[in-house]
């Protein structure tokens, strides 16, 4: 099959409006025989179940959570992008979208950006509607930030919760449809299947967490809203329950997988500190405003500090390497995520890194400690060469700017970061690679949508930051709204669907199979143990820093490592209770052959581009030597992967990307 | 500090209709740096090992947001630290040798499900009854800037709604009431303009749902405010109070 975008003709600020204007419609008394399903409940399957309901459409929502709320959306610190141009200082729909052409690397499509930046400010009016606590003025105004990778302030914020905010917002607009009956909530349900009738997707199987019951579940259309599948690598940032066994499945039944390289790793985490670590905790970019990164010049203070002999703070200035200022001194310590992961991944390979792992590197904000103590001081009308007060003065106002993540590091660590630098490494955070989708957000099976992160669409090879907020918000509330009634349109006289076909049985057959087959092999491992293998795979050989040897070595290994597991995997318990054990199985037994996948993605695509580094392609000499290399001419597409069975068969699709509003450039951060 | 060698008195409960009792447990070896629930995975890898069943707990995020992890750890809800939820609890708040008590949420409107798991639906059912702005996405609302929110509200208004919904309040209170709770979220509308227009059906509503689910009365002890993870300030109830009073006088 060929892939259609389907983009709409004419100028890019046209498209959406005219887009719009001709596509079909459903009428109110219409949309009342219409039923959705979506899975997941995060910004994006929270906003697009809400709105749905809204606008008529009987709607059913899953989460596999015990509420809606508690999404992984909820844990986003910094912020939302909006091009509200509040600040005056230059922002427009336009600017909005070259930066996140830009910095994805040029690997996105030009007109769903495009969208995505001119929904952008109707997101802020609406969640403000909604009674989401921004962040103000004391004029009563809303405040904004500024984020890695741009020029002007358009991050709106809700302090270092930003996230959860926007989630309460979009929980209470499908509670308000929850009480009126528009949304039948589904909690504690897993989405274990898609189900087609007629080479459309008409419903979904589910098993209930609780009970362990298998239920068959029809509508119209399904949207999968379920996230990225960043936990691949185990150890991210993402929630313990974070999945891709939806997406996958989804895959199965023929939607395209994007991308699935495309990974981002978020340059400023806490650092692993042992082998019971179960998942990662990220330190909100805006700390890079105010920290400065560094690492010992000299390796015999690096050996000295890990053995506990020398404090990070009795190290001079002229002993430090500020290596993001040295390399990069156009953007400093605010160049890309993916830029800064990589430069403290070379350091700690140097041998550089400053906790006992040999993984870490300083963010220090000793410097904006005195920066603002003394501005505090000269207001205040006090002594600024008294380096005690001005220390407190500064501490104050970095307690007010990030006290949250300072107390979050301190629980943690058990280290007090307005005292001694934090210590900091790269860690798997989010993934821009996910269901393929085209215009209208649906994916190669006709009435089967996928929205959020956990489709490819909007941010190439990299994400900038507060966008990923943005993307949710826009995909559920303002766009998936309109584009699923052009479909629908044909369905208002097909009435409701029958979960009594021989395709409900087929599949809810198979489903419960697979259950049986895990409850009753007598295997010897837990699924944890063959999760943290596979996640120790993608991370040495498909992580920060990728090349043919590692890949090809990675893909043999998980491929064994997915013979191994289903062999031997032991899950304890029954199916027909709850049964934690059970739904991890499954979600890693998706994610043993996503991560294969993921490894031929990488392998497949020579070339350096955003989040994907590969050590072949590199610049050879000039000011750039040793930066990413990314090669326009081959690679400019969009890798779409056709399942086939085993991954090694997957079939790639081009979509070729046509760039006719940006021109593509080298992205130096110098 | 060196690693440590605990005894675990853990309720294990099969399902809702199951009579439950405490078990105990042994883990070795326990990392000061591990978080709670860390320790816990330890054990669970430990029983699978052995051929037992795992201890069933809540918990998702693990970085103190989604308010999905609960437990009620030495008699506090989310144990012995302050300002954090189980999943932020490190193990150097514990001694080598200690007995940790590790039970579920208790209360009448919070069944058991499984172990260490408990039902707290009734939470989200006390929102569908109010805790929202009935306003369309599917529209054109105003500009988002068209209305000034005085500073100090505003930043009250999103202190209240920091409240993560996990019950470690109605699991403090010696009445299981939900009073935090439910205070913070119309808290949150009271002191926002674009709250005001549903702002007494929104308090009837809400607290006669929690009525409903069978929480208990507030008698003022404060236990809730003290055990709450994210601060959630007593000054919810007295707003919430007057929200009802006002309330009451014009319906």
């Amino acid at each position: 099959m060929a892939l259609d975008s389907k983009i709409p003709k004419g100028p890019i600020a046209d498209k959406w409006t005219n887009y719009k204007n001709h596509i079909d419609l459903v009428n109110p008394a219409n949309k009342r025989n219409i039923d959705v399903i979506v899975v997941g409940t995060g910004l994006a399957g929270g906003s697009a179940a809400a709105t749905l309901a809204e606008l008529g459409y009987n709607v059913k929502a899953f989460c596999f959570q015990d509420s809606p709320r508690r999404a992984h959306s909820i844990a986003a610190q910094g912020g939302i992008n909006a091009a509200k141009n509040y600040q005056g200082d230059g922002d427009s729909t336009y600017r909005l979208f070259y930066d996140t052409v830009k910095g994805g690397d040029y690997r996105s499509r030009e007109a769903n950006v495009y969208r995505l930046a001119e929904v952008s400010a109707n997101i802020i009016d609406q969640c403000v509607a909604q009674g989401v606590p921004f962040a103000r003025e004391y004029g009563g105004l809303l405040d904004n930030r500024s984020f890695g990778g741009v020029l002007v302030s358009r991050t709106f914020y809700a302090a270092g919760q930003t996230g959860q905010q926007l989630l309460l917002g979009a929980y209470s607009a499908m509670n308000r449809q929850i009480g009126r009956g528009k949304i039948k909530m589904y909690n504690r349900h897993e989405m274990l299947d898609v189900v087609k009738v007629d080479g459309k997707a008409r419903g979904i199987i589910t098993r209930n967490l609780i009970t362990g019951e298998i239920e068959r579940h029809s509508a119209h259309a399904v949207v999968l809203g379920t996230g990225g599948y960043g936990n691949v690598f185990f150890l991210s940032t993402n929630a313990m329950g974070s999945n891709v066994t939806a997406a996958w499945k989804a895959h199965k039944r023929g939607a395209y997988f994007a991308n699935p390289c495309y990974t981002q790793i978020h340059p400023t985490c806490i650092p692993v500190s042992g082998d019971h670590q179960s998942k990662l905790t990220l330190m909100s970019e805006s700390l890079r405003n105010d920290g400065r990164i560094w690492v010992p010049k000299n390796i015999e203070d690096v050996k000295a500090i890990r053995e506990g002999k020398l404090k990070p703070t009795a190290i001079a200035e002229e002993n430090r390497d500020y290596y993001l200022e040295r390399r990069y001194p156009a953007f400093g310590n605010l160049v890309p995520r993916d830029v800064a992961s990589r430069a403290a991944k070379e350091r700690c390979d140097a041998g550089y890194g400053v906790n006992a792992t040999g993984e870490a590197v300083y963010l220090d904000f000793a410097s904006a400690i005195t920066r603002y103590g003394k501005e505090q001081a000269t207001i205040k009308g006090l002594d600024t060469n008294d380096a005690a007060l001005v220390k407190k003065l500064g501490q104050e106002v970095v307690k007010n700017k990030y006290g949250n993540l300072f107390q979050m590091y301190e629980k943690i660590v058990d280290q007090d970061p307005y005292n001694t630098p934090m210590m900091i490494y790269p860690a798997v955070h989010y993934t821009m690679g996910g269901v393929w989708v085209d215009y209208n957000l649906m994916t190669t099976v006709p009435g089967l949508y996928c929205i959020g992160e956990a489709n490819f669409s909007d941010h190439g090879a990299n994400r900038l930051g507060a966008s990923a907020l943005m993307q949710g918000l826009a995909d559920g509330y303002f766009v998936l709204p309109y584009t699923i009634g052009d479909y629908l349109s044909d369905d208002i006289r097909t009435g409701p669907i029958s979960t009594d076909s021989k395709e409900f049985e087929e599949a809810e057959k198979e489903v419960k199979e697979k259950l049986n087959f895990f409850v009753t092999n007598e295997g010897k491992h837990s699924v944890d143990y063959f999760h943290k293998r596979l996640g120790k795979i993608m991370w040495n050989k498909v992580g920060m820093s990728r090349n043919v040897k590692g890949l090809t070595e990675a893909i043999a290994e998980i491929k064994a490592l997915r013979e191994q597991f289903w062999k031997e995997v032991k899950v304890p318990g029954s199916n027909d209770e709850y049964n934690e054990e059970l739904a991890k199985a499954g979600r890693v037994a998706d994610f043993l052959e996503l991560g294969e996948l993921f490894a031929k993605d990488a392998l497949n695509r020579e070339e350096s581009c955003g989040g994907h580094f590969r050590e072949d392609s590199v610049e050879l000499d000039g000011e750039q030597k040793g930066e990413a290399l990314r090669n326009d001419k081959d690679f400019a597409y969009v890798s779409a992967w056709e399942y086939k069975g085993e991954p090694s068969d997957a079939v790639l699709h081009k979509e070729e990307l046509e760039f006719n509003d940006i021109e593509l450039k080298q992205r130096s951060y110098k | 500090m060196g690693s440590m060698n605990l005894t675990l008195k853990i309720w294990r409960q099969k399902n809702a209709n199951d009579k439950g009792k405490m078990v105990d447990y042994k883990v070795n070896d326990i990392s000061p740096d591990m978080s709670f629930l860390e320790m816990l995975d330890v054990l669970n890898e430990q029983l699978i090992n052995n051929g037992d069943e795992p201890v069933a707990f809540d918990h998702d995020c693990r970085e103190g947001i989604c308010g999905m992890c609960s437990l009620y750890i030495n008699g506090e809800a989310h144990g012995p630290d302050r300002g954090v939820t189980t999943c932020q609890l490190h193990m150097r708040m514990f001694k080598d040798g200690d007995t940790i008590f590790i039970e579920p949420f208790r209360a009448k409107a919070f069944p058991v499900v499984k172990d260490l798991i408990v039902d707290r639906s009734a939470f989200d059912r006390i929102q569908h009854s109010g805790g929202f702005i009935s306003v369309n996405t599917s529209g054109n609302t105003i500009d988002a800037n068209a209305i000034p929110v005085n500073k100090e509200d505003a930043d009250k208004a999103f202190e209240a709604a920091t409240c993560i919904g996990c019950g470690a309040c109605v699991a403090s209170c010696k009445n299981s009431s939900a009073m935090l709770y439910v205070s913070a979220k119309v808290s949150q509308f009271a002191l926002l303009p674009q709250g005001q227009v549903e702002a007494t059906d929104r308090v009837l509503n809400m607290v006669k749902q929690m009525d409903e689910e069978g929480f208990g009365n507030c008698t003022n002890t404060g236990a809730c405010e003290v055990e709450c993870p994210k601060g959630i300030s007593l000054e919810n109830i007295a707003r919430m109070n007057t929200e009802f009073l006002k309330a009451s006088l014009k319906g």
